[in-house]
């Protein structure tokens, strides 16, 4: 037993990450953040209304304009169907992995190193944890709401024709999770507005080669071998599954690849701002 | 004896090979404004951010309001106020946003949150203010809504680290008043400074840091007693003079005479007394001024003429 106030060699108040089992109630710090940018959002609610028009001129666009060049392609269970019924899942999914990024990337780097606000937010009992945990369910409330308004479009356009698409929007969330945990994560260890050419290097590749456009059987093998692990895939794979009513079994892994790699970026988020900013 | 709320023993912080704070020790009592008095670089910032538990202590014992940093930090952060150095402000939220967030950081209920935004608003003299943008703000004013933040939570302890540097003479005297104010209600405050009429204004017990550790401790009446004299006589000579005049006045007064580039100073019992026995040695200068010790005198005989930046 040491002295009271003695600096213990191992100073695991600072390193641990998550609380103590018995201290849970301090998740709530992180509510208080999502508070925060609700109410910071009032002021800019065109920017936050703009989320939901993206990825609604790309189902115009792509699945309305080219879906009249390319006609029927094969869905999942390998009966064809029409090109925008084929486009849209996929569209959702990257509209979740954009809007996730965006968040915990540009927004946590403003936060991070101009604005000072985790600074300011560490000098009240909220801790690193709640920070991180904070910042990601923002952006999946955000990332929600978009979701939902897009499977409303998908809805009123006749897109839809399974009630395994009611998945949807847990889905999406899920898919934007992985992206705002593993977007945040790497934000932590970037040093200047240059270090983001790297977010479009990933995301860039992923938008447009993770079978969201044609099915993953126009690749050779080998590439597919390499897509059929991307991140991205994962999601489209189970929304479009969803959607088009044909979910396998294998859809249960996927979605818990992107669950494990949720938590694991939430972790190293939360590991980084504490290593950043409690020193 | 009053209660101690921070106490510190041989208390240090290295950031790799570099020692930052050097084995030091103080308490804070409740009540007490408690200042922490150096040159940049002095250590002052790293020992405020290891009581404000937003920096783990590399060594030493530090116990702050009955606890310890490392294990309960958050309820320790629950019952601080912190100013820091540069504003933290929320600048994508009202003057009036800021201090209603900021008391949801630490749980309290909105309508406890609104009745005391409105009361500190009203302390701060930023109410006609409340519905602005922090970004307009003059540096003053964002320095008051900094205060006004610190004390949403009605801390125990108010730490604030360097509260007016940077701000214009009006500026500063409209913090200093505002701290004043809070010392007269018994709000416990520790500050840093490196202006020694801030200190001297508001600490009733002060540390002079250098080089990481403590120089000096005490009252600022204490300080002048210990390290300087009752008064201060200033001379200036003519240019060509000038040599020749601190040459004669180092043989009268050794130990106690200062001489820089246009400057003598004799730190001296009687000022008055010393310039008639200066004008005896038949110096005459161009002009001259006694005066009373200041902590500046203390302060620049602890830590040098040196510049730090």
């Amino acid at each position: 037993m040491s002295e009271p106030g003695a600096v213990s060699p191992i100073r695991s108040g600072y390193q641990r990450v998550l609380p103590p089992l018995g201290d849970l109630r301090r998740l709530r710090g992180s509510t208080h953040l999502i508070e925060r940018h609700a109410r910071a959002y009032r002021h800019m609610w065109l920017v936050f209304a703009s989320g939901v028009a993206e990825p609604l001129f790309y189902l115009l666009s792509i699945g309305i304009g080219l879906g009249v060049l390319v006609g029927k392609v094969p869905g999942p269970d390998g009966s064809l169907v029409p090109y925008r019924e084929f486009v849209a899942p996929g569209l959702l999914a990257v509209s979740a992995m954009n809007g996730a990024m965006y968040d915990s990337t540009f927004n946590v780097f403003f936060r991070l190193k101009y604005e000072k606000l985790y600074d300011a937010v560490l000098s009240t009992p909220v801790g690193p944890f709640e920070i991180a945990l904070g910042e990601i369910g923002w952006a999946l409330l955000r990332g929600a709401v978009y979701a939902v308004a897009f499977t409303m479009v998908m809805t009123v356009m006749g897109l839809i024709s399974s009630w395994w698409a009611l998945l949807a929007v847990p889905v999406a969330v899920l898919t934007g999770f992985a992206f705002a945990a593993f977007g945040m994560a790497g934000t932590t260890f970037m040093k200047s507005w240059q270090d983001f050419d790297y977010v479009m290097l990933i995301s860039l590749p992923l938008f447009l080669f993770s079978a969201t456009f044609y099915p993953l059987s126009v690749y050779p093998r080998a590439v597919r071998a390499v897509v059929e692990w991307t991140p991205l895939y994962q999601g489209v794979t189970l929304l479009r599954d969803l959607v088009l009513g044909d979910p396998g079994w294998d859809l249960l892994w996927r979605a818990a690849y992107l669950a494990v790699m949720g938590v694991a970026g939430l972790l190293l988020a939360a590991r980084r701002i504490a290593k950043l900013l409690l020193v | 004896m009053p209660e101690v709320l921070v106490r510190a023993r041989g208390l240090t912080k290295q950031f790799g090979g570099f020692t930052a704070v050097d084995g030091i020790d103080f308490d804070l009592y409740r009540g007490e404004a408690f200042g922490f008095l150096g040159p940049n670089g002095a250590g002052k910032s790293s020992t405020m951010r290891m009581i404000g538990c937003v920096s783990p202590p590399s060594g030493g014992q530090l116990t702050i309001l009955d606890s310890d940093p490392v294990r309960d930090g958050p309820a320790i952060r629950a019952r601080l106020g912190v100013v820091p150095q540069e504003d933290t402000l929320d600048v994508e939220l009202t003057v009036r946003e800021n201090l209603l967030v900021y008391g949801r950081y630490f749980g309290l209920p909105k309508k406890v949150i609104r009745e005391r935004a409105d009361a500190l608003l009203e302390f701060v003299q930023l109410t006609d203010r409340a519905h602005d943008k922090v970004e307009p703000l003059s540096g003053g004013m964002k320095r008051r809504l900094t205060i006004a933040r610190s004390l949403i939570n009605e801390p125990d302890i108010l730490l604030l680290d360097e509260p007016s540097t940077g701000l214009d003479p009006q500026a500063r005297h409209v913090v200093w008043d505002r701290l004043y104010g809070l010392k007269q209600r018994g709000v416990t405050l520790i500050l840093t400074t490196h202006y020694m009429d801030e200190a001297e204004q508001l600490c009733d017990r002060l540390v002079v840091m250098d080089h990481a550790t403590i120089v000096a401790a005490g009252t600022p009446r204490e300080l002048i007693e210990t390290y300087s004299t009752p008064e201060v006589l200033e001379l200036r000579f003519t240019p060509d003079c000038h040599e020749q005049g601190a040459g004669k006045l180092r043989d009268l007064y050794p130990e106690r005479i200062e001489a820089t580039a246009d400057r003598v100073m004799l730190y001296v019992s009687d000022g008055d007394e010393a310039l008639k026995r200066v004008r005896g040695l038949g110096l005459e200068p161009s002009s001259s001024f006694a005066r009373r010790s200041t902590l500046e005198d203390v302060f620049l005989h602890l830590t040098g003429r040196r510049l730090i930046d």
